[in-house]
């Protein structure tokens, strides 16, 4: 992917209504978070088990001393399971919570690059009949012939994950 | 310069001054006596009114500002002497302190204040009848002489006429001791009266004894502060005889200091947590290379001296969080005060040790069980003032509380000299409720702890106050979670005392550290009663499911670690592995690991902060090594596993954890 054209549009392309998307793997398909969200991408380590949580919570790690769980996408979405490879990482978000801010890793195949979107780009999904709650979809988006699936990650994390992720047991 | 400056940016310390302001007031207010207030405290409750109507005046609340107008203008009347002090004016004051504290709280929010509320408070302090002139402070005089007064050549009518020259004086004779004329022990020379007198004035008590001083050895002499105003002024004095210990931590401290917000203070400590995982990961790594003397023997100084150092840093940075517990004690004589009236009890509240210094978090936490417990001291405790005197106990009762630092705790006390436990009463309750079987014999501690139980109340009236049965089993587990104990001591007909022992800190705890299969748990060492190697023939089954080990006397549950955390563990036979023995407060319990590690302080890290509270763990933390750890809660494991058995009796067939 050519990166330089990529920052420079980024520059250039300051105004409302575009935003950066980092965009990543996962079984294939590519997924994308608002940049603006992603504190860091750090290399795949395995996380310390946290016990009597749902199953697609693989752990917590140490970032820097704050203790940040870990989820698997994949399980999450009940996509079929590989092993994770060379290239898998986790990239750290940061969502908003009942005005508290909260970090959590999200673990995916491979990143893939960073695009610009403008809204009219967006379009809605259709209905995705349910692998995958079309709540947590904000849209697709087509780049070079690709379609990127563009999630609302807060939505996502605060009530597709963290809510129900600790009520799996009973 | 912007001439529209933001003002909301100010909002938040106005809101927390005016706080404090309303803090000073009711506390002022509580302590002003009726009849002739200090000087001292009717200024410190107007300062505070003032510059709450100043801050609120400029941060364009209204509505506050009007309010309090009226408030500081009657404080100004009361400041002038204008205005007495009457239990009346006391009480709409105080009423008008909760008016503006809700009228602050909807502020800050943003919500709208019920204006029919406000008004009707302002509209009693407005109609409060103004008491002309202050009543002059009353000394009731109780004088009997002895017999032999007159012999001696005292005359009580010169005493009377001293006495007439400091205020107004009203003799009253007391005849009682009188005997008959025809008897035959009537001695004339003798004085058989007594007087009791009541001067009005505002002489200090010296000039009253300078008169009596003469006669002291001939007289039985009681002089008291008239009405009301005995009470208050009784409570000072004894106030005023604790050792010097509150002089320097509450109004003898003048020392600066500044407002910060707390997330500046939390982001330090977690930066100075890193700074010491980090430098343990150094005193690691340093440690591995010990084989190479001459290059690592300086090297090995350097990282003892930052060891030193970034414990230092530590310490004081959890110095920061912590705060005086008086904050929590100022709420409490309200409390009593509120609670004796609507009980119609007479009962006085002794702080002590109000300086002493807990961390913020544990004392947010503590507030709730102390409220609890003054509560219950003052339903269930103090007796009406009619049983107190036939018990040949003052009218009014007294509770103690006092908080103090003893071996890296806090301790805080709360004894009430009311009518302790009745020991009859709570086995018929717990028979009644069927937490003890009809023949159990229990020693008296074993009765007492009865009443933490969940579902006891012994209150025979089921008062608003208290005695909903929920209450003490509650008590006991807010402080068993915040890593802490509790426990009674009751005499029946003279009080309860009850201690509470706090951790100081939240942040850091001694940790030790297992092994359960490859994961590495931490259990708080304070829970720990002991560690033992386990033998199999202690071991048995209860229903083929709970496993008890017999420790010492008693059969304890045990709880294997791997099943309760769903971890595999790499133990081939039970007794290869090690019990370690835990008391959760209310039970103990056997913990089965594979390994016992060392022990290390450890930072606790909450897992709500960025997930949420996991069932069974207390938190994580950061070892040496960087990785992340498990700090087993075991109060919290053992509600947990309770519940998943107690689905697996009933048929529901949820797989163990």
């Amino acid at each position: 992917m050519n990166t330089t054209t990529t920052a420079k549009d980024a520059l250039r392309e300051q105004d409302a209504g575009t935003n950066q998307y980092l965009t990543f793997f996962l079984a294939g398909e590519e997924y994308g978070v608002n940049i603006l969200k992603v504190k860091e991408i750090r290399g795949w380590e395995q996380p310390t088990l946290l016990p009597n949580t749902a199953d697609y919570v693989l752990g917590v790690i140490n970032l820097r001393g704050m203790v940040v769980p870990v989820m698997d996408l994949r399980k999450r979405f009940g996509m079929a399971q590989t092993e994770l490879g060379k290239t898998a990482v986790v990239v750290v978000v940061k969502v908003v919570h009942s005005g508290r801010v909260r970090t959590i890793g999200m673990v995916v195949d491979a990143v893939s690059d960073v695009y610009n979107i403008s809204d009219e780009m967006i379009m809605p999904a259709p209905d995705l009949g349910g692998t995958i709650s079309d709540e947590y979809v904000k849209g697709l988006a087509t780049i070079q012939d690709k379609m990127i699936i563009l999630l609302d990650i807060d939505y996502l994390v605060n009530e597709g994950m963290l809510k129900d992720a600790g009520d799996s047991q009973e | 310069m912007a001439v529209n400056l933001d003002l909301s940016q100010f909002h938040e310390i106005f809101f927390e001054e005016s706080r404090e302001g309303l803090e000073a007031m009711e506390s002022g207010l509580l302590n002003l006596d009726v009849g002739v207030p200090d000087p001292e405290v009717v200024n410190t409750v107007f300062r505070a009114a003032h510059s709450i109507k100043g801050a609120a005046g400029t941060f364009g609340f209204t509505n506050i500002s009007q309010f309090t107008h009226v408030l500081e203008s009657i404080l100004d009347d009361v400041r002038s002497r204008k205005r007495g002090v009457t239990q009346e004016l006391v009480d709409v004051l105080l009423q008008s302190v909760d008016g503006l504290r809700y009228m602050l709280d909807c502020a800050k929010s943003g919500a709208q204040a019920d204006e029919d509320r406000v008004a009707a408070i302002l509209e009693k302090l407005q109609n409060l009848p103004v008491e002309q002139q202050p009543r002059p402070a009353g000394w009731l005089i109780r004088f009997s002489p002895k017999p032999h007064l007159l012999q001696a050549g005292n005359d009580p009518y010169r005493l009377f006429r001293e006495l007439k020259a400091l205020g107004n004086l009203l003799i009253t004779p007391d005849l009682s001791r009188l005997p008959g004329i025809d008897e035959k022990e009537f001695d004339p020379e003798n004085c058989y009266l007594g007087w009791d007198l009541l001067l009005q004035s505002d002489a200090g008590i010296e000039q009253i004894r300078e008169i009596f001083a003469w006669v002291e050895g001939d007289c039985d002499l009681d002089i008291n502060l008239s009405g009301e105003r005995r009470q208050m002024v009784e409570r000072r004095r004894r106030r005023d005889d604790e050792p010097a210990e509150l002089e320097t931590g509450g109004k003898g401290q003048e020392q600066a200091s500044i407002r910060v917000n707390i997330d500046k203070i939390d982001t330090l400590i977690n930066l100075v947590g890193e700074l010491v995982i980090s430098q343990s990961i150094l005193s690691h790594a340093v440690t591995e290379h010990d084989h190479d003397h001459d290059r690592t023997g300086r090297l090995k100084e350097i990282v003892e001296l930052l060891e030193k150092n970034t414990w230092g840093l530590q310490e004081q940075a959890m110095r920061i969080r912590m705060q005086s517990i008086d904050i929590t004690f100022q709420r409490l004589p309200r409390l009593v005060r509120d609670l004796c009236r609507s009980l119609d009890k007479q009962a006085e509240l002794e702080i002590s040790g109000g300086s002493t210094e807990v961390d913020k978090t544990v004392l947010e936490k503590i507030t709730d069980p102390l409220v609890h417990l003054i509560r219950n001291a003052v339903d269930h405790g103090i007796e009406t003032p009619g049983e107190r005197k036939a018990a040949g106990k003052p009218e009014s009762g007294l509770i103690e509380v006092s908080a103090f630092q003893e071996g890296g705790k806090i301790i805080i006390k709360i004894k009430d000299d009311g009518a302790g436990l009745d020991p009859g009463k709570i086995l018929v309750k717990a028979r009644e409720n069927g937490l003890i079987s009809d023949t159990e014999e229990l020693s008296m501690g074993q009765i007492h702890d009865l009443i933490f139980l969940p579902g006891f109340s012994t209150a025979t009236k089921v008062s608003d106050v208290s005695g909903r049965g929920v209450g003490m089993d509650v008590v006991k587990r807010n402080i068993n979670d915040l890593g802490g104990s509790i426990e009674l001591v009751s005499e029946q007909g003279k009080g309860s005392a009850f201690t509470i022992k706090l951790p100081l800190t939240l942040a850091i705890m001694d940790g030790q550290l297992i092994r359960v299969g490859k994961e590495i748990l931490i259990v708080p060492v304070l829970a720990i009663v002991e560690s033992t190697q386990i033998r199999k023939q202690l071991l048995s089954a209860v229903a083929g499911k709970t496993e008890v080990y017999r420790f010492r006397d008693e059969y304890i549950p045990l709880l294997r670690l791997d099943k309760a955390y769903g971890i595999s563990s790499e133990l081939k036979d039970i007794t290869d592995g090690l019990l370690i023995v835990v008391d959760t407060g209310q039970q103990r319990v056997g913990l089965l690991a594979d390994e016992i590690l060392s022990q290390q302080q450890v930072v606790i890290k909450s897992l709500e902060a960025n997930f949420q509270q996991v069932p069974g763990l207390a938190g994580a933390t950061v070892l040496g090594d960087g990785t992340v750890a498990m700090i087993i809660d075991v109060p919290g494991l053992m509600r947990h596993c309770k519940g998943i058995t107690a689905a697996h009796t009933a048929g529901n067939a949820a797989p163990l954890p």
